[in-house]
């Protein structure tokens, strides 16, 4: 669960600098909880059926991840290591409920679809993990940049999944939207193969679920491997000519 | 002098990937042949198209992995999961439903996981359950057997079943529920009751028009197969010996409550086919003959609970994917004593 390089930041710049741009990319891209972390995949893979649930469930857990990172950051110095995965637990629950209640009192239909999956989100160990890896050994700001950062990474992921699965296993997109964005909200579904699609039932099933996520964390290691090589190609370039002998390594 | 030195392996046989798989090619004909007379060409056609998409989906794939496609397209495997789903497939089904099939197949169970040889779960039945769970209506038609007097026409012409395949419009006028289905919905009659009043049992033998001679066309390719060695007896035996032991033991001597007959298990369905096409693959079974005993012993209890506990009226497929799963445990667990030890070892040892 901790990542090396957030310890190691933290323990060098001793918690005096911290680079932004640095949370930005680890949260969206290469430390994203769901595609290199695989944390919280239990709701990542079970609400995941179309864009509305994604989106719902995407936000409440960002609301909880940040919450739960300034509190935890706050109280850092005032935690003892015996108590702190306890304390960090009852701080995630509180911010759970909090979100339980607002969704109950903002979009009650979405709360009811959502169903177990809402409480669920103490369990869900990104939260947790950045609380200990991250908000634990950091300032207030850049554990909320974290929180929302990591949040906002899960939640892409969600959507994407979500809108992946609709397409395929309803022939629509952004159905329902309006639990969410109120009545105006509600004409907003695009249908994309015609009324007489007859929907693949399996991108709607769980299996679906793992089938979409495993193709997306594939995609990512496509786009990172071509990054490297390309990264590598620019830095190969060593002079020719050159008769320092190598025993390993490229050679010119 | 110096000797000539080759190493291991020192014996081969001419056994070739391809070969087997002409002859498993070849011992589905008389199954083949059974579902051709008694349900139509549906189940030709569907080969036919499964075996195109396969070859397409097959050359597509080895293209993008960078592999020399006439190579692995020759090994034949590719048009055997065809054939294998499109035997499994009901006859007559639209084509885009045999093209889902035949992708899940060889492009998500069998590539994904690396190819020929590397994939854990049976291609075919991946197929078969992806459909299976996405498009339950069409999945559940099947053809009514031309013998039936009750059924208006034989079968659909060819042009006409052409139509259906390739149009959107359903086989309504020449369905018929499997034994299987009127086995279970039969709502409390005795096994005598059914046998006589329904006209898929009265006009058969043991288990249902056309579906006990489909049952013994496969099980005649089954012995062929087993005579040239192409697989051991062990799987097979073990799920057939389960399922008659399960069904002889619910039997309830043809009462209400009765799961069937014994002979009905064995000869309705795809029970045959699974024995001997499907539980025999080299790749997602068990590997030992010890272990290739639990693997189909274990299946036909699958089998059997599904079949009279659970949903669907057949399960096959997900016998073979419960028991694929449980293919490396079995294999931990069952290793041969190795030639020179005395004992065989318990598990695989790992390496600290």
């Amino acid at each position: 669960m901790s990542e090396n390089t957030e310890i190691q930041t933290s323990t060098q710049n001793n918690e005096t600098t911290v680079d932004y741009k640095e949370l930005t990319l680890n949260g969206l891209w290469k430390n994203n909880p769901a595609l290199v972390q695989l944390l919280g995949l239990c709701p990542l893979l079970a609400v995941t059926g179309s864009v509305v649930n994604a989106m719902g469930l995407g936000l409440a857990t960002m609301l909880v991840l940040m919450g739960s990172n300034i509190a935890v950051s706050l109280i850092r110095h005032a935690v003892t290591d015996a108590v702190r995965l306890p304390a960090f637990v009852m701080i995630i629950a509180s911010f759970t409920t909090c979100t339980e209640l607002l969704m109950q009192a903002l979009t009650y239909e979405l709360y009811q679809i959502l169903g177990i999956f809402i409480p669920l989100i103490v369990t869900n160990c990104a939260i947790l993990g950045r609380a200990d890896a991250f908000a634990s050994r950091n300032k207030v700001l850049p554990s909320a940049v974290d929180g929302f950062m990591m949040g906002l990474g899960f939640m892409f992921v969600l959507l994407a999944i979500g809108a992946i699965r609709e397409i395929i296993g309803a022939g629509t997109l952004f159905a329902d939207m309006q639990l969410l964005f109120g009545a105006s909200a509600e004409n907003w579904k695009i249908t994309l193969f015609g009324d007489n699609y007859p929907g693949f039932l399996i991108a709607v099933l769980p299996p679906g679920a793992f089938l979409v996520a495993g193709l997306l964390i594939a995609l990512k290691n496509i786009i990172d491997a071509q990054i490297q090589a390309r990264a590598a190609k620019l830095k190969a370039k060593t002079v020719k000519g050159s008769k320092r002998v190598r025993t390993t390594g490229q050679i010119a | 002098m110096s000797f000539l030195r080759a190493s291991s392996p020192h014996a081969h046989s001419a056994l070739t990937t391809a070969r087997v798989m002409q002859w498993v090619l070849l011992a589905t004909l008389p199954g083949l042949a059974a579902l051709t007379v008694f349900f139509g060409i549906g189940s030709l056609i569907n080969i036919a198209l499964a075996c195109i998409f396969a070859l397409l989906f097959e050359a597509a794939v080895l293209k993008l992995r960078k592999r020399n496609a006439l190579i692995y397209l020759r090994d034949c495997s590719a048009l055997v999961t065809a054939v294998l789903l499109g035997l499994a497939l009901p006859p007559y089904c639209p084509w885009w439903v045999v093209m889902l099939g035949v992708f899940f197949a060889i492009v998500v169970a069998k590539h994904l996981f690396g190819g020929l040889g590397y994939n854990p779960f049976n291609p075919a039945m991946v197929g078969y359950v992806a459909l299976l769970i996405s498009f339950p209506v069409e999945m559940t038609q099947w053809a009514a057997p031309s013998t039936l007097s009750n059924a208006s026409a034989s079968f659909p012409p060819i042009v006409e079943s052409l139509t259906h395949v390739f149009s959107h419009d359903t086989l309504d006028g020449y369905t018929a529920a499997t034994p299987l289905e009127v086995l279970k919905l039969r709502e409390g009659l005795t096994l005598d009751t059914l046998y006589t009043n329904e006209a898929i049992f009265n006009q058969a033998r043991w288990a249902g028009v056309g579906w006990e001679w489909v049952n013994i066309g496969f099980l005649i390719g089954g012995i062929f197969l087993l005579y040239k060695r192409v697989f051991t007896w062990h799987a097979p035996v073990a799920m057939l010996a389960t399922l008659t032991l399960c069904s002889f033991l619910f039997y309830d001597a043809g009462g209400s409550q009765s799961a069937g007959s014994p002979l009905f298990h064995l000869l309705s369905g795809g029970t045959m086919l699974g024995a001997f096409f499907i539980l025999t693959d080299p790749v997602s079974s068990a590997v030992s003959n010890k272990g290739r005993l639990i693997f189909g012993g274990l299946a036909g209890v699958i089998i059997f609970v599904i079949r009279v506990w659970g949903i669907y009226p057949d399960a096959i497929a997900f016998a073979v994917l419960l028991m694929n799963f449980a293919a490396p445990f079995i294999d931990y667990y069952t290793v041969p004593r190795t030639y020179g030890h005395n004992r065989a070892h318990r598990v695989t040892k790992i390496k600290e």
